[in-house]
């Protein structure tokens, strides 16, 4: 049995449907990513583990025991608010010793695992500190002890460092996760940013406008996207439409080109359309891979250790991203130029069928 | 400093250190005239009038009868009806501002009422005096109710006075409360219960601390709103009842006693009493908002 269960969960506010149908089961000690674009119900399912939203249906279930109706302060869930919501009017050590003071711990017992707790997040010499007097990483880390000091048996953090700059950002997420891993207490991290997702996840939640899209690992999330959506929110800059030439042999037409995927297409039959993407990675500039395109090169941007070739593909309705390897002896192809770009067919995932085929669609690959 | 060097145009040479702080005065110009205008020629004024007798000869007797028991009880009865109406206008006016914000009024309901106590907390002298006495005055439109109740109340008292206060007082505290309550974060509370903290002990532990600052502010404003309330007192009790503003009205300009002299003294002790009370308050205030910059 799972340690955190949530079956069948629904939110809705009056008319809008905030979660729907949204099932997960983590394991002890496990860091699960809720990942996906603002307004996708993150915060709303994150505080019904928390009790501060009653679902609409579905429970919640901690350690085997079902926690849907009961009150905020009777569960054992420690939250990090996404503004960390720190008690202005008590010092460091008063904040991260709240919990247990609330709980009638013994003043000595409290002290000693205010002092713990401050060691572990590296400000043990701030506990006289008041909130305003700490930066905004160090106020992060104070919310992190005092969500941590009830011993809680699930951790929950919002967006915890979406307010922060990216070198803070990158240095406290390792050590948020080195904590979490110490602990080997059970974690749900939200966030809208995806590489923040791969980077700690043992697994990740994508969500799309209430609903689950895909829950795997990063590597599965990230290489097997379930959908056009994941494809494209979890790094996949490439999804574009292509027409079944023959299902069986991955025979694949795009923008007038014929292309092949690893595998047999077995979600539409021939003459369909059918939405595919791969990953800019995967390309590359030149007739190494047994997949080929023509076409002419937009723009180049570089991205510090990568370089991005944006190729207007032949009929030029099609934009394809190709990222190569800074290095120094590298030939960039100017704007304008006529490039081949070409990519093993194992880069070429083929996703759900689009909507409908719209006529220009069909037009544009005839 | 930060004025000074934020107006440079980037690029401009750098202000010479003589000339930083050049027009920065200006700014303080207002301010000096008000505090003078307002503050310091007035006290000055009362100052040297409750320091002369009635022929201009340089006297302290004037301060000395302030010690003649019936001026030394309008004091006592000044402070005690606005202690009185300061403390429970504070803690009802408090009480309803925070049940109209946390009880989720709807907002043109809450607009409705924050205009109203802008309007009632300036509902006083002669026309509060009229409505309380047509409310409660021996043929007053409640009175035979109150009557059946077994509760007399005799408009001339200092009971009945206090209750009159009241009608601005209440909406006052509403008024100046409202925005400290609305300062109280929702994230907050969340977090005291996510760590397992029951109302009463968020409410003692965080939502009591953040706004003692302002309630002790807003209590002493109401203090002194009281203290200094001449007009409705003297048109409800025809200027019998016994208290500061209206025995310096009877000095300065009674036909009965007149001594200007003893007015403008009992006035300089108003001053007193309310510049002890402001100090007071920022010694309060100043151990209750440690944790502010
Ligand atoms: N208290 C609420 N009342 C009404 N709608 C809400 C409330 N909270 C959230 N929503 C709506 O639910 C949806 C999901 O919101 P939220 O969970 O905050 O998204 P996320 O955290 O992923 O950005 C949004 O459309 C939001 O407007
Ligand atoms: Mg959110």
């Amino acid at each position: 049995m799972a340690f955190l269960e949530l079956s069948g969960i629904q939110k809705r506010f009056g008319e809008t449907s905030a979660v729907i149908d949204f099932n997960l089961a983590a394991e002890r000690g496990e860091f699960v990513s809720f990942l996906g674009p603002s307004g996708c119900g993150k915060t709303t399912t994150l505080r019904m583990i928390a009790g501060f939203e009653q679902p609409t249906a579905g429970t919640v279930a901690v350690d085997g025991k079902d926690i849907t109706r009961r009150a905020p302060n009777q569960r054992n869930v420690g939250m990090v608010f996404q503004s960390y919501a720190l008690f202005p009017n008590m010092t460091v050590a008063g904040n991260v010793g709240f919990g247990l003071r609330v709980r009638k711990q013994p003043k000595d017992r409290v002290a000693k695992r205010v002092t713990e707790l401050l060691e572990l997040i590296h400000l043990p010499d701030k506990a006289d500190r008041y909130p305003y007097q700490l930066s905004g990483g160090q106020q992060q880390r104070v919310a992190l002890a005092r969500a941590l000091a009830i011993e809680p048996q699930v951790l929950l953090l919002d967006e915890p460092l979406s307010a922060l700059d990216a070198k803070i950002r990158v240095i406290l997420r390792n050590e948020i996760r080195a904590i979490q891993r110490s602990l080997g207490i059970t974690t749900v991290y939200v966030t809208h940013d995806q590489e923040e997702a791969l980077s700690l996840s043992d697994r990740i939640v994508v969500m799309s406008e209430g609903r689950i899209e895909q829950i795997g690992s990063p590597f599965e999330v990230y290489n097997f996207p379930a959908t056009s959506f994941v494809a494209s929110f979890v790094g996949t800059l490439n999804v574009m439409t292509a027409r079944v030439a023959g299902a069986a042999e991955g025979r694949l037409v795009m923008d007038g080109q014929p292309i092949r995927a690893a595998r047999p297409v077995t979600i539409a039959p021939d003459g369909a359309n059918v939405t595919i993407a791969f990953r800019p990675e995967m390309l590359s500039m030149g007739e190494a891979g047994a997949n080929r395109l023509r076409g002419t090169v937009q723009d180049v941007t570089f991205l510090g250790s990568i370089v991005r070739i944006r190729v207007h593909l032949a009929s030029g309705a099609t934009v394809v991203s190709v990222d190569t390897f800074n290095d120094p002896n590298l030939t960039v192809p100017e704007a304008g130029a006529e490039v081949t770009i070409s990519f093993p067919p194992e880069a070429v995932l083929v996703l759900e069928a689009p909507p409908a085929a719209t006529a220009e669609d069909l037009i544009a690959e005839a | 400093m930060t004025a000074a060097s934020s107006l440079t145009a980037p690029g401009a040479p750098a202000a010479r250190p003589g000339r930083r702080f050049g027009f920065a005065w200006i700014g303080v110009v207002p301010f000096v005239l008000f505090a003078a205008g307002f503050l310091v020629l007035p006290t000055a004024y009362l100052l040297t009038g409750s320091l002369q007798d009635t022929h201009g000869q340089v006297t302290l007797q004037n301060y000395a009868r302030l010690s003649e028991p019936n001026l030394a009880s309008a004091y006592a009865a000044s402070i005690e009806i606005s202690l009185v109406t300061a403390v429970g206008g504070g803690i009802f006016g408090f009480l309803l501002a925070y049940a109209v914000i946390a009880g989720g009024l709807p907002r043109f309901l809450r607009n409705a009422l924050m205009t109203f106590c802008g309007v009632a907390s300036n509902f006083a002298g002669v026309p509060l005096a009229l409505a309380f006495t047509f409310t409660l005055g021996a043929s007053g439109l409640l009175t035979p109710l109150i009557k059946s109740l077994g509760i007399t109340l005799n408009i001339y008292s200092k009971t009945a006075l206090e209750l009159a206060y009241m009608y601005f007082q209440f909406p006052l505290m509403v008024l100046i409360i409202a925005p400290a309550i609305d300062g109280l974060r929702r994230d907050w509370r969340e977090a005291a219960e996510n760590m397992g903290a029951t109302s009463f002990q968020y409410w003692r532990y965080v939502a009591f601390p953040i706004l003692l600052p302002s309630l002790l502010g807003t209590t002493i404003l109401l203090f002194g709103n009281a203290f200094g309330a001449q007009a409705t007192a003297y048109e409800l009790s025809g200027g019998t009842i016994n208290i500061v503003t209206i025995a310096i009205t009877r000095q300065i300009r009674g036909d009965v006693v007149n001594d200007p002299g003893v007015g403008y003294a009992l006035a300089m002790g108003m001053v007193v009493i309310m510049a002890v009370s402001i100090g007071a308050y920022s010694l309060l205030q100043r151990r209750a908002e440690r944790w502010r910059r």
